[in-house]
């Protein structure tokens, strides 16, 4: 502030400043609980965050210096924590492999391929043992976890005690104590029930029986637990060796894999790598995959066409639709406005979880409602051109309320002389429309335009809502005909049968240029930039 | 929400939008042309041939047609007994609140444990954002500092990247949070609040600072005159001054956050965490045939909210996205 205050100083009544002193006490506090849990967890990087914000708040608000720091400082720390790092971290994971069998580090890869390879021993330990999932995900995709059971030594105490079993959760990362709240055994000791976890009935895990069969729990010193039958399992000592100087894993059976790629592949190309690799960073293998790759090159073109001729497309039939509604009832003798624009407004209103999913019924080809009412009998969302244009109608009748409405607020503020000047000329109304109305409309609501163009490059909610991309491609089952760049993106990194995150990742940071170039050349046309005062 | 709202939660790329309406006022500049007549002239020179209203009437009801048939729709489905896809009708011809009653009563689909967690996210993230851009706009418009412009301007770029397209790393960041620290991690509401408001900041900036502006500076001198901290000028003088914009800032934020569903979907994989949007898809990916009514009656009442805050307040919407906003 420029001025220094110049009259007497209003006292700050008793409640604020001690407010001012809770709030600062109280997030100190949190700060120290959340470094107290992070040290235990060993993160440092939280530690580091959560001190950082500690000392932050501190300077800041428990000292009279920097005023505007006052205001942007929350903000700040979300924009940084929420918004800056999750970019930074997508552009580093774009040029990783990242993705499925190829999350752990290259030490717990070592691991989990050891494990793997255990064979019993004729005195091995035995566990009881349920095949789980984390609870709330689906169990064809959902990462495996063994509940395991053994019966309690004489004297142990913890809290994985139930019903004198030892109760122990194993995962691909190791094995640690399941706590026994809220557990159920079953008659023969295996765990039934677990909070956090859905427990496979013998069914539900024999559609993951091959999974299942080769998912070990890595343990200390090269020996790992895996599923012996249904409800049973065994620790085993490795038979794979690890050559940490030459860099190269030998199998029982006397092959020896190299590492290559985050993968350990046979050294002399034959067959097929061993199955846990680890992440690794590959440069620019993601982004010229994009570009390289046959099926991947012409999927991604094709989508990326549909991608700027969706919101292209999408902005001018609502924009169309949005002012012709606009100019209609831009006229003071007619009757009713209120009542006609507060209905029409409606599409805008709803959500679109709710408007999506209504029109996907609707366009349903066997009995939605669009077959029926046009006796039309088209496959809407099964074939690609009917499903793109599914897309821009249901698109049309989302959007044309938000159009009619700025329209209405631009029309509004269009002075009547000017139409008046026109009128005088000897303009008629279609002339005025035409060269009078019309240029000062667009004037007036084409940054806008501009905003919801890229607010439709990346309407995902629209399309995984309402197609979900499909129909796929015959002969790629990633490529669908009406899939935006976001909803691929979406689509490689948390459906596929294997996720990439790496290379959904790459396609996000191209995203990203997209809508850098597409602003910069928006900036460039507006001036904005020269407002700021 | 199908358009972009200025108010954006990080799903809406929205920072455009406030742009226009230094435009508008040079509509208003440019267009004043030559001829000033007072209005009762205007009337007489301006009039169009008498053609009467009635078409306009006839294209009205089209339109409404176009606008209302889906809404027929679902209301329909709701109140339609059989509550299937296949016997889903445009006119309503049985009505039951059998669809209701069995969303209500279900236990696979906790639909109000949705409910309240959408208002949970929404009604915190609303208030945050806005007080969070209130704050920001408060120190871009009102106080002068060193980096004030490009601070704006970096802000302004932050919102061309939003938040969503860093999905794979917001998932991997929040799975390792969760590991630490479960309660804030993946598959729990405090963690999807915290990205949204991760664009907090820089969602409105452009739409409050605008306004922020329209407030004239020599009252923030008066009161310095008179001793006022820029706390007490900011909390006791500026909010209330600019509490229009305020309302209209929450209410796109409300509607904004109650419809998002990439990050929520990404985010919430318990049915006891989730919110009304991916809680209803999980409904409807379950059996869309079967469930449809029950779909339905839980899409109306997931409605409600932000269908009531559009009609009680279209006049403040159309007079936020358009003028008065950013002058």
């Amino acid at each position: 502030m420029s001025q220094a205050p110049v009259g007497q100083s209003v006292a700050t009544p008793a409640w604020v400043v001690a407010t001012k002193w809770l709030l600062i006490a109280l997030t100190v506090l949190g700060c120290t609980y959340l470094s107290w849990r992070a040290v235990e967890a060993g993160s440092w990087l939280i530690v580091t965050v959560a001190a950082f914000i500690a000392m932050a708040v501190l300077v800041v608000y428990a000292t009279g210096r920097g005023i505007t720091l006052k205001y942007l400082l929350p903000g700040l720390i979300l924009l940084t924590l929420f918004q800056m790092w999750p970019i930074a971290y997508t552009v580093a994971t774009a040029f990783t492999n990242y993705g499925d069998g190829h999350s752990l580090t290259k030490e717990q890869a070592i691991e989990a391929v050891q494990a793997q390879s255990v064979r019993p021993e004729p005195d091995s330990a035995r566990y009881g043992m349920s095949v789980a999932i984390p609870e709330g995900e689906t169990i064809a995709e959902a990462d495996l976890a063994l509940l395991l059971s053994r019966p309690a030594a004489e004297g142990t105490s913890g809290d994985n005690l139930l019903e004198g079993q030892e109760l122990f959760v194993g995962t691909l990362e190791g094995l640690e104590p399941l706590p026994a709240d809220g557990v159920t055994l079953r008659g023969n000791g295996t765990v039934g029930e677990a909070p956090g976890f859905q427990v496979l009935t013998l069914v539900e895990a024999n559609e993951r029986a091959q999974d299942v069969a080769e998912f070990a729990v890595p343990l200390e010193g090269g020996a790992g637990i895996k599923a012996a039958t249904g409800t049973q399992a065994f620790v085993g000592r490795t038979t794979t060796t690890y050559d940490a100087a030459a860099d190269t894993m030998t199998t029982i059976d006397g092959t020896v894999y190299v590492a290559h790629e985050g993968n350990f592949v046979p050294q002399d190309g034959q067959g097929p790598p061993l199955p846990t690799g680890w992440t690794e960073n590959v440069g620019f293998d993601n982004f010229s995959s994009i570009f390289t790759d046959s099926t991947l090159r012409s999927g991604f073109l094709k989508i990326f066409l549909w991608n700027l001729a969706f919101p292209l497309l999408s902005v001018g039939s609502t924009f169309i639709l949005g002012m012709l509604l606009a100019l209609l009832f831009n006229d003071p003798r007619l009757k009713g406005k209120g009542l006609y624009r507060s209905l029409l407004i409606l599409p805008y209103a709803l959500p679109i979880f709710v408007t999506a999913i209504v029109w996907s019924a609707m366009f349903n080809q066997d009995f939605g409602m669009i077959n029926d009412v046009t006796g039309l009998n088209i496959n809407w969302l099964g074939d690609p051109w009917p499903a793109r244009a599914a897309v821009l109608i249901t698109n049309l009748w989302l959007g044309f309320p938000y159009m009619f409405l700025i329209c209405t607020g631009a029309l509004q503020s269009i002075p009547n002389d000017v139409k008046e000047a026109a009128s005088v000329d000897g303009a008629g109304p279609i002339r005025t429309l035409w060269s009078v109305t019309m240029p000062l409309l667009l004037v007036a609501v084409g940054p806008l335009l501009v905003a919801s163009f890229a607010f439709n490059f990346n309407n995902f909610g629209l399309i995984y809502l309402l197609t979900g991309g499909r129909p796929f491609e015959a002969t790629n089952s990633q490529v669908g005909n009406t899939d935006l760049l976001i909803t691929f993106a979406y689509r490689l990194a948390m459906e596929s049968g294997s996720p990439n995150i790496g290379l959904a990742s790459a396609v996000s940071i191209i995203i990203f240029l997209i809508v850098g170039v597409l602003s910069y050349g928006m900036f460039r046309q507006s001036k904005a930039l020269e407002e700021v005062n | 929400m199908t358009q972009p709202t200025a108010a954006g939660a990080p799903g809406a790329s929205g920072a455009p939008g406030a742009v226009p309406t230094d435009d508008t006022v040079s509509v208003r500049t440019d267009g004043t042309v030559s001829v000033r007549t007072d209005d009762s002239a205007s009337r007489t020179v301006g009039q169009r041939p008498r053609t009467g209203v009635w078409w306009r009437h006839a294209l009205a009801v089209l339109a409404l047609v176009w606008a209302l048939f889906p809404v027929a729709f679902i209301l329909s489905a709701a109140l339609n007994p059989t509550g299937t896809l296949n016997s889903a009708s445009p006119i309503p011809t049985d009505f039951s609140l059998k669809n209701f009653t069995d969303l209500f009563a279900s236990t696979t689909f906790p639909y109000w444990t949705w409910f309240k967690n959408s208002l949970i996210v929404a009604g915190l993230g609303t208030l945050f954002q806005v007080f969070i851009g209130a704050a920001a706009a408060f120190a871009f418009s009102r106080l002068r500092w060193k980096g004030r412009r490009p601070g704006l301007m970096a802000l302004l770029l932050s919102q061309m990247f939003p938040a969503l397209l860093a999905f794979p790393a917001l998932y991997l960041m929040f799975l390792r949070i969760g590991e630490v620290i479960p309660e804030i991690g993946l598959n729990t509401l405090w963690g999807l609040l915290l990205v949204y408001l991760g664009g907090a900041m820089g969602a409105n900036v452009w739409l409050l600072k605008g306004y922020f502006d329209t407030i004239p500076r020599e009252l923030d001198e008066a009161a310095r005159m008179d001793g006022a901290s820029h706390a007490r000028i900011f909390f006791t003088m500026t909010l209330r001054l600019v509490a229009p914009i305020l309302a209209t800032v929450g209410i796109l934020a409300f509607v904004a956050l109650w419809g998002e569903f990439m990050l929520a979907s990404i985010f919430l994989l318990d049915q006891d965490q989730r919110t009304l949007g991916v809680g209803l898809y999980s409904l409807n990916l379950a059996d869309r045939n079967k469930y449809f009514g029950m779909f339905c009656a839980g899409a109306l009442l997931a409605s409600l909210p932000t269908v009531a805050v559009y009609l009680s307040l279209q006049k403040q919407l159309i007079g936020g996205l358009t003028q008065g906003s950013v002058k």
